[in-house]
């Protein structure tokens, strides 16, 4: 249950985007998360969802995309997704494989509302 | 003059654990130009982590200078432990953390002697949180003792897929148990096909002589390399 942490961590640099973009509110953060990134989705929303409370994010909505683990065969340049975590490539059984995508953990994005002075 | 309110998509595309990330890859350069190789262990509560260093420790003696950084919930137990065999080892309480983080690390790190050879971190036991942290490691180790069942590698797949050892522990417990070698190794090598496994007991001494020889041969590339 490192969810929490990483939040936590998360919420750092929310706050430091939001103040460099002079917004008073924050509407949406969208992160990509990967199979084998290690964390949990569902624990990733309770964490923020606790988090968000009396900040400029309280009324933002969580957006998760949940990255399927990609690999890349060296030996005979296949690309297969890993279902059930047997790392050897599906086409000619090789050992040597390139993670392409899958154990990311990334903030992808957020919406802002921004307040600005109205041209009169 | 009013305000008018605007919404603004912002693009960030940063890495969650980017700053551990950081922080982990400077203790490994300031660990490197001193000639220190950094194991990280793994394991559930238990496995025996502290039991395999206490045997590294009485082994390493002779022929290398060692000091270990305990991470635990609480108390100083592990690094009293440690002590006692003669080495000089940091205790972290994490107050409810589930894992150590490389910022941990680094706040201990300049209290470590230079001159030593092999610096060992026992992480929090636990198979899953830790196990996402780079924490300025060279070699990550994971422990799967014999009673906790050879279905482990596959439950708990990142704590696999990312260590460079797995060390089974325990193996003087075999012959009471339903655990199968073979089938831990297999189901551990399709996670980490690059994995190398060590069967042990702090017990008996099996297994240790070569699991040492292997974190020798290791410094010795190290030291080769930042030479």
């Amino acid at each position: 249950m490192h969810e929490l942490s990483i939040v936590s961590s998360l919420f750092g640099t929310l706050l430091e985007k939001a103040r460099e973009h002079n917004a008073g509110k924050i509407t949406l953060v969208k992160l990509k998360v990967g199979k084998l990134s290690g964390v949990v989705p569902e624990l990733l929303e309770s964490a923020f969802d606790m988090y968000k409370k009396g900040t400029i994010a309280e009324n933002a909505c969580l957006e998760i995309e949940e990255v399927p683990l990609k690999i890349r065969c060296r030996a005979c340049g296949k690309e297969t997704e890993i279902t059930n975590y047997t790392f050897f490539c599906g086409s000619c059984g090789s050992p040597d494989l390139e993670i392409l995508q899958g154990t990311e953990l990334f903030l992808e994005k957020i919406e802002l509302e921004i307040d600005e002075p109205s041209s009169p | 003059m009013g305000l008018r309110m605007n919404k603004k998509e912002v693009i960030v595309l940063q890495d969650l654990l980017g700053t551990n990330k950081k922080i982990a890859a400077e203790i490994r350069g300031q660990l490197e130009r001193r000639g220190i190789l950094a194991v990280n262990l793994l394991s559930s509560p238990g496995a025996g982590k502290t039991a395999l260093l206490e045997q590294i420790a009485l082994r390493l003696k002779t022929r290398a200078k060692m000091a270990v950084i305990e991470g635990d919930i609480e108390t100083e137990l592990d690094a009293e432990r440690i002590r006692a065999k003669g080495v000089p080892a940091w205790q972290i309480t994490t107050g409810g953390a589930c894992h150590l983080e490389a910022k941990m690390i680094a706040k201990v790190l300049p209290g470590v002697d230079p001159d030593i050879d092999f610096l060992f971190i026992e992480n929090v036991g636990n198979l899953v949180c830790p196990a996402s942290y780079e924490l300025g490691e060279h070699l990550r180790c994971v422990l799967l003792s014999t009673p906790e069942g050879d279905d482990k590698p596959k439950k708990y797949p990142k704590a696999f897929t990312t260590s460079d050892l797995l060390v089974l522990t325990k193996a003087d417990l075999l012959p009471h148990l339903p655990f199968d070698v073979e089938k831990a190794k297999t189901e551990a090598l399709e996670l980490n096909p690059k994995l190398k496994i060590f069967v042990t007991s702090a017990v008996t001494g099996q297994g240790l002589d070569e699991l040492l020889d292997y974190f020798w041969a290791m410094h010795q590339e190290l030291q080769s390399c930042h030479a």
